[in-house]
């Protein structure tokens, strides 16, 4: 399906990948503004943008895009410094660029043409100045365009083999050929020997390659330019000739150096080299031996272009989320069928049976890792958007903060990394707008002016921690719990911890900002940023101190689609258990328990642990064994023993979301399959405690 | 509406394609098209602390689908399973959202054809079901057939449900 993707949905990816990139190096050229790299890197995304805009119809994103590449030109070109303003009129230009992509019927042309007005003030004062003086960065070594400057006379020789499907891209190589024509004295040798017979002929496809002497007084880059479209999908190698060579002599040399051509020719060649040299003087525009060292020259380049066309595909391909969502599927489906297999196996007296069922078990583990690992992306894609965000929020509020990030390399499921967009976004302007305070306060307590909000991320276990801090004011604690008393989420008088209080927070329509802003304060938002965590299953801690600062810690799983599970039995039911919360597993003798007077605790190394019986918990009939089992589970910072049957051991665990049906249902996040084909239940620890102490109040309030 | 579109078989002088079922001493049915396939009863997973028409869960070649017992939703009395007891598995929309839902059915008859000038609507009053759950009633051979309207089956009686739910536990 996606193998005849319209080539203007591919536009589309593209260029919503370079407008990416595009922001991401313009706020690191807000930096470091001298940067050549990242000026290159903006000029060249600008102009691929341009180029492949035009090339599949997007004329008024062409003509738009120009305008702001000539601008990066001159930047280029070392006429105009990459300001604070170049790149704030850069990143509004950015926006309406979006905007021309998604809907160009409807983007605002006033707005378009007020940036294209804005930009031209900008670098017609450059050019100004650049007039008089020049400045300091234009040490570089591009000096395009600039009169009185004249390059030496240079030989380029290019080959050029593009990609198979130009024509089908909308390509047209006639128009570069007459490009590079135009740049100077140009003599063009197209290739043909991998045309096929007209039988095999696709009639869209582009077969031809070209061999490109070039002798011209513009730099290199020029050249690059031209190809800059097709680079990426053809075969090209631009060599510098030195002007004294002639392209002659190094025909020659090849041919020399070729070994696998027929003998008679190799044997001619060396031994009468003058011969072969002039005989290629005298038949420089066609002849079977030109075609021939052509062809040699072009074996050679092959080869090199082969070295790096196996460096660059081993790097990245783009692969359709949804093949990789089927591709997950399928193992979880094998997963299961594995551990039937393996079920079946244990019963059986069948050696050879057995060990293959166990490689298929090592096998269909390794499938797993290897297609999670698919599935993950680093956070940092993530990250980068949100420096846009704090960029835009500081300006709007006028508070000058600065937003660092750690650990853009932690891998995440690629569902759970855009599930979180929405409410790191929340986060990091609730921590801008709430948290941070204006520079006046900051300077009295004694604070750089310019406010800090730290991302980060690291792994823990078979989590992941993504924490938000700022150094901003905290929360306020006697205003949360005003608000809280007010909505009758706390009683009047009762001792709340930290925790409590801050859970409040999350509530629906909680607020304790005395103003509405437009950016947050309406008490909207923190309760879907917590609906959002608990639906990919992961947790929020929050801690603040006064005057020093808030810390948001989210706790998100790696994977949504498979867990290691401990899988438990009470009397003929079995549940699971994530394994990311099992701590321990110990013994519960009756002694013990009657011991414990009934108060449910539990003496664990001199540490008290309350446990709950499941059995009672969830309803599940019959009389406790003599031995019973407790597995220890952290939940934050407390420890909770659930006490089971049996722990029957570790299990490899796809998980099956529950239909709507169960909406309402607390203590589980979900089902599997068992190895028997029966179904069992995955507990949702948090909800399931939450669950057991709302009930254990019901009965005492009762 | 599904509804329209029986009646438009209707007009076109069609019948209505049904697979009928016994739930108690009543024949109840559903249209084939919505019914995936007939399960002999396998083991059933309860569902601790979920509302009294799920009965639990079972896999139906890797997907978990969740078993219900229309006995509740038509204030009939759950019966023990026997041999004839099966699993219906059909497909209704909750919340707007296809779901594949297992029923259980004391008896699983025929699929068969009701002609539609045989089929009335529930009448008003009088009834014991709730008559939004009750699509029509048709007559076969002097037995009522009673054409369940299952996608209300499994919407309308949720929030009521989860209403009288929550004010008991408040």
């Amino acid at each position: 399906m996606t193998s005849a993707m319209n080539p203007s949905e591919i536009f589309r990816q593209e260029a919503a990948d370079l407008l990416t990139t595009l922001e991401t190096t313009l706020l690191d050229l807000e930096a470091s503004p001298e940067d050549r790299d990242l000026i290159d890197q903006a000029f060249c995304c600008l102009h691929t943008l341009k180029g492949s805009g035009a090339m599949f119809g997007w004329e008024a994103l062409a003509a738009f895009t120009h305008h702001i590449e000539n601008a990066f030109q001159k930047v280029r070109d070392g006429v105009l410094a990459a300001s604070h303003d170049l790149v704030s009129l850069t990143l509004a230009a950015l926006d309406h660029i979006q905007a021309l992509l998604e809907q160009p019927e409807q983007a605002d042309r006033v707005r378009g043409d007020a940036l294209l007005a804005a930009l031209a003030d900008l670098t017609a004062v450059a050019s100004d100045r650049s007039a008089s003086s020049k400045m300091p960065s234009a040490s570089g070594k591009s000096k395009v365009g600039q009169p009185g400057d004249v390059e030496p006379e240079r030989v380029f020789r290019i080959h050029w083999r593009p990609g198979r499907d130009l024509l089908a891209l909308g390509g047209n190589p006639l128009l570069l050929l007459d490009e590079l024509r135009s740049l100077g004295s140009c003599a063009v040798t197209p290739l043909t020997d991998q045309a096929p017979t007209l039988e095999d002929l696709d009639p869209t496809g582009c077969y031809l390659a070209w061999d490109i002497i070039l002798t011209t007084r513009i730099p290199r880059t020029a050249i690059d330019d031209v190809f800059i479209f097709v680079a990426d999908q053809s075969e090209l190698t631009i060599d510098e000739i030195s002007a004294a060579e002639d392209a002659l002599p190094r025909l020659g040399e090849i041919l020399v150096k070729r070994g696998d051509i027929n003998l008679d020719d190799v044997e001619a060649g060396l031994s009468q080299q003058q011969r072969l040299g002039a005989l290629l003087v005298q038949s420089g525009k066609v002849s079977e031996e030109r075609l021939a060292s052509a062809l040699g020259e072009q074996r050679h380049l092959h080869q090199a272009a082969k070295a790096r066309e196996s460096s660059a595909s081993s790097s990245t391909i783009r692969v359709p989320a949804e093949r990789l969502d089927n591709l997950m599927d399928q193992v979880s489906e094998l997963v299961i069928a594995q551990a039937r297999l393996q079920q079946t196996t244990a019963n059986t007296e069948n050696p050879p049976l057995k060990s293959i069922a166990e490689d298929i078990g090592r096998l269909v583990a390794e499938l797993r890792d290897t297609t999670m690992s698919v599935r993950m992306l680093p956070i940092g894609t993530l990250f980068e958007r949100f420096r846009r965000v704090v960029h835009d929020l500081s300006q709007e509020l006028g508070k000058s903060v600065e937003l660092t990030t750690a650990g853009e390399e932690t891998e995440l499921d690629k569902t759970v990394i855009e599930s979180l967009k929405d409410p790191l976004v929340h986060l990091i302007r609730n921590a801008i707008d709430h948290g941070i305070d204006p520079a006046e306060q900051r300077w009295a307590q004694g604070k750089p002016a310019a406010g800090k909000v730290h991302l980060s991320a690291v792994h823990s276990g078979a989590q992941v921690l993504i924490t938000i801090e700022d150094d901003g004011r905290g929360i306020n604690r006697a205003a949360t719990r005003a608000k809280a008393e007010e909505r009758g989420l706390i009683q009047l008088g009762q001792e709340v911890s930290d925790a409590e209080l801050f859970a409040c927070i999350f509530e629906a329509g909680f607020s304790t900002a005395a103003t509405v802003s437009n950016i947050s304060g309406r008490g909207v938002g923190m309760d879907v940023v917590k609906r959002t965590i608990d639906s990919l299953r992961g947790s929020i801690d929050v801690a603040s101190i006064a005057g020093k600062g808030t810390s948001i810690t989210l706790k998100l799983p790696l994977t949504l689609a498979i867990i290691d599970g401990l899988l438990v039995r009470i009397e003929d039911e079995r549940y699971v258990v994530p394994l990311s919360v099992v701590e321990e597993c110990v013994e519960l003798t009756r002694q013990e328990e009657e011991h414990s007077g009934g108060r449910g605790f539990l003496n664990l190394r001199g540490e008290i642990v309350a446990f709950i019986r499941l059995r009672h918990l969830l309803d599940v009939p019959g009389v406790a064994p003599d031995i019973q089992k407790v597995v220890v589970v952290a939940l934050g910072e407390s420890r909770i023993g659930l006490v089971v049957d049996q722990v029957i051991g570790q299990y490899q665990t796809v998980i099956k979301s529950l239909c709507r049906l169960h909406r309402d249902l607390e203590g589980f996040s979900g089902a599997t399959i068992l190895g028997d084909g029966s179904v069992a239940l995955i507990l949702d620890i948090p909800h399931l405690i939450k669950f057991a102490r709302e009930r254990e109040t019901a009965l005492r309030t009762a | 509406m599904r509804l329209s579109s029986a009646t438009e078989r209707a007009n076109a002088g069609g019948s209505l394609q049904i697979l009928t079922l016994g739930l108690g001493s009543e024949i109840f049915a559903v249209e084939t098209e919505r019914v995936h396939e007939v399960l002999d009863l396998p083991s059933i997973t309860r569902i601790p602390n979920c509302r009294p028409f799920i009965k639990g869960l079972i896999d139906v070649r890797g997907k978990v689908i969740t078993v219900t017992d229309l006995h509740v939703k038509f204030g009939m009395v759950p019966t023990a399973p026997t041999a004839d007891t099966r699993i219906v598995v059909i497909e209704v929309q909750i919340e707007g959202e296809p779901t594949l839902v297992g029923t259980l059915a004391d008896r699983v008859y025929e699929v068969t054809e009701l002609p539609i000038d045989s089929m009335e609507d529930a009448p008003r009053i009088g009834m014991r079901w709730r008559p939004e759950f009750i699509r029509a009633i048709g007559k076969r051979n002097g037995d009522f057939i009673i054409v369940a309207d299952i996608d209300q089956v499994f919407a309308s009686e949720e929030s009521a449900w989860h209403a009288t739910h929550q004010d008991a536990a408040a």
